[in-house]
This record gives C-alpha cells, structure tokens and sequence, in this order.
C-alpha cells in the first residue's frame, strides 16, 4: 500500500496541476457561434475549427482580436466575441471560447449570432476599424444580443 | 484545564463560516469542560451553531452588531497581518459607508439573485442590467466583489462586479436566499437549468422579520471532465459526486482532517471577536439608519405602485 502511494506520488508529480489560465494560442479550439455553412457544419460534426494564427503582436487572443482558424480543411479568419478566461470587472466571462468567421474585408461570413455579444465589443471593434482597411463593425449589426 | 483555557480562547474569537464548523468539532471535544465556554466568554448562540443550520438574521430587524459579520461581511479586513493597516481600513470603512448613502446596496448571499445596472460607456443607452445569482463573494474593503451568472441563450456567462464601483448604478436583490455551499463555482460544471435566470424577473418580497430563506437544492453535475476537483472540496449542495477510484484515492490523500483541529490556523484566518465588534460599533449606527430608510422607500414604493387589474 505505501509503495502503491509513493508510486501514485511519482507519478502525479510528473505532470504540473497548476490552473489553466485559458488563454488563446495557437492549437486551441473554438467554437463558431454565427450560422454561416462552414461554421454550423463543423461544429455539427464535432470537429471545431483550431486557431493557428493571432493577429497580434502578442501571439495570445483577447477580446476582438482576429484569428486565422483552420475549420475542415480550409483557412478562414474569425474574431473572438466571448472568452473563457477571467475578464476585467464589468466584461462578461463565457463559458467557450467563441468566433464569428469573417472574410477578409471584414464581413461575417453568417447572418446571425446566436449567442449574446459582450458590449465592450462595439467599442474594440470600432476602433480596431480604419477607413481603408476591414471593417469589422459589420459584425455588432448581425449581434443578436448583448450583455 | 489547560486545554479548557486555550479552547476558550479560541471561542473568544469571532470565527469565519468555515472555521465555525470545524469549532463545533472541538466543542464537542471539550464535552464536559463546557462549562468553562459560558464563563469564560458570552458567545452568541449562533456562532455555535454549524455552517449550515445558522441562524440567520432577522430581517427588517436591526442586526445585532456581531450578526453584521454575515450581512456585511465585506467590512471585515483581511485577517493577513501584512495587509492590516489599521489607518487605511478606517478611512476604508468611511468611503464605504459614504457610497452606502449614494447607493442603496442590499443585503444578499452567495445564492441571492440579483439585478446590476451599471453605467456602460459601451452599450448604447449608456446603461447595462445583468441579472444572474450570485456565485462568489471575495475582497473585502473598496475592494468586495462578488461574481454574477447566467445563462443566456444557451450560453453561460458570468460577470465579476465590484461592491463599491461608481459606476454601479443600482443593485437589486431579486431573490434574497442562501445556499448550502459558501461558493457555487460548481454552477459551471452543472446543467444549465441550475444557473438560468430569466432578466425580467420580478422581485420577491419577503415579510420582514423572517429569517433569510436557505435553498437546500442538491445539484447534479454534469458528467466529467470538470473545471475543478469538485470531489475534494466537500460540497453540501451536489448530489452524489462520482469518481474513478484512482480520484477517489488521491482525493482521500488529500484529505487534511487535522485543520479542523489547528487553533493556530483559526487565529490566524480570522479576525478577532473585540476587533469586529469596534469595527462594526463604527459603522453600525449609519448602517442601521441606512437600513431604516431603505425600508421606509420600499414601503413608500409598494403603496404608490398598486397592480392594475385588467
């Protein structure tokens, strides 16, 4: 019994148990929450697309950053709408990691979002936004709800 | 004797909801030498009482000053030696209490429903309501906080509010009830229904003198993998948590049953009984006339809001 503990002992310190923070990398999957035909596909067949790129000098996604995601096969861009990690006060925490797909001048690929948006989301998005680059406030008109 | 002497002044001290559990375990030690508790200290009868069959306050009825520790437990300073500065928790105090007059924050529990409007630079009515039950208390001072969720739309959301932030515009205590677990973390590892509250709930009056209710609803969890290692955390409100037996087994020899009995560990994570007493003889005067006011307005509101009938 104690060699049983000792061993159990060993072989537990092995691994680290430290808590996750939940950041975004690269690797980490997600979960597409508008209803375009890629995102809904995916996620049906339970294959949810894995981020392999963040745009962002930082190479860890927050709140409205881009992504590059790569959903059954094909490489599309997404923003992060609602995260796991913990939020500032007043930011809402989800419980998964959500994107809306988005092509690359800024328009969502779907028509809705099912889930609610965090309101924070207008004003990143907004200023993320520049007159001749993408614009990504096309994504709050499809919002269903905020929070 | 001897022990009978160091138990009571472990008695002597005020203790946190945890600590008075495991004190239950060493008044039933002391068996006999009980005598020596009423002599020694005049302890409330609650205190003796265990985590979950306490006595609550009465509500609309002024609390006596060492209940304040459960309805405000957020004037208690952090008991870490290195964070006491007995200066700086005074002027603390005097901030919180010039808020409590801006604002009218109620009473609530872990368990509580309540209803957030805060001032939102962000959304475009330039105000944000979140309703959701309360899953977390923690911080104490300016600092408090406490964790809100629900579920919208299918999908879990929890938001983190400070008790004393100026951009809180009201806060609305929609269900006033406790629960069986001082923290409902596990609420994420639970089915939605558990955590799903619909925003336009209306709030439910409780006569006033009547203890706050406690909800003993049993949780089911949902099956693994979990956010924590809920089978070592001893929780009251989940409903037979099951393990493979390589958990069960590291679960047991995590086990620490020798904390209960650590009189030193109780010392140093509490704030003494004296101590709580001059902090809330400070505050205690404007909370209960806070208190006296707020019930006159909530009169006032029920007879200038009668129900139309058809």
């Amino acid at each position: 019994m104690a060699l049983r503990n000792t061993m159990m002992n060993f072989s537990s310190r092995a691994i680290h148990t430290s808590a996750i923070c939940n950041q975004i990398i690269k690797l980490t999957r997600l979960r597409v929450v508008d209803n375009s035909d890629i995102g809904k596909q995916a996620m049906v067949e339970g294959k949810p697309p894995k981020c392999i790129h963040i745009y962002n000098k930082i190479g860890v996604g927050y709140i409205g950053d881009k992504v590059l995601v790569a959903i059954k096969g094909e490489k599309k861009k997404g923003i992060l709408v609602g995260l796991k990690q913990n939020q500032k006060t007043k930011v809402p925490k989800f419980d998964s990691n959500n994107i809306v797909l988005i092509d690359d001048s800024g328009t969502p690929l779907g028509t809705r979002i099912h889930v609610p948006i965090p309101h924070i989301l207008r004003t990143i998005l907004k200023n993320k936004t520049h007159a001749k680059g993408a614009d990504y406030t096309k994504l709050i008109a499809i919002a269903t709800r905020f929070v | 004797m001897h022990g009978a002497l160091k138990m009571s002044a472990a008695v002597g001290r005020v203790l946190s909801q945890q600590m008075r559990q495991s004190l239950k375990v060493l008044k039933s030690l002391a068996g006999k030498k009980n005598r020596c508790f009423s002599a020694s200290v005049p302890i409330p009868k609650e205190g003796s009482v265990s985590n979950n069959e306490q006595k609550s306050v009465n509500r609309g009825k002024s609390a006596d000053p060492l209940e304040c520790r459960f309805m405000y437990p957020e004037f208690l300073p952090d008991p870490k030696p290195e964070y006491r500065n007995s200066l700086r928790e005074k002027l603390e105090r005097a901030d919180m209490m010039a808020r409590r007059s801006k604002i009218d924050i109620p009473e609530f529990y872990v368990g509580s429903i309540l209803a957030v409007t805060v001032s939102d630079p962000h959304a475009p009515g330039k105000s944000n309501r979140f309703v959701g039950i309360c899953i977390k208390r923690s911080g104490c001072g300016l600092r408090a906080n406490f964790i809100l969720r629900n579920v919208v739309d299918n999908q879990g959301v929890e938001v983190l509010y400070e008790l004393y932030d100026p951009t809180i515009q009201k806060i609305d205590c929609l269900r006033l009830e406790k629960r069986l677990d001082n923290e409902l973390l596990y609420l994420r590892d639970a089915p939605e229904e558990y955590s799903t509250f619909s925003f336009d709930m209306e709030p439910e009056i409780i006569p006033e003198g009547t203890p706050v209710p406690v909800n003993d609803l049993k949780v089911t969890l949902k099956p693994q993998p979990w956010l924590e290692k809920w089978e070592r955390k001893d929780l009251k409100g989940v409903r037979d948590i099951v393990v493979n037996q390589k958990r069960e087994m590291k679960a047991k020899a995590a086990l620490k049953p020798w904390e209960k009995y650590d009189l030193m560990k109780i010392y140093r994570e509490t704030i003494p009984e004296e101590e709580q007493k001059e902090i809330f003889a400070e505050v205690y005067s404007d909370l209960h006339n806070l208190e006296i006011t707020r019930q006159k307005m909530k009169r006032q509101r029920t007879f200038i809001r009668p129900k139309k009938s058809g």
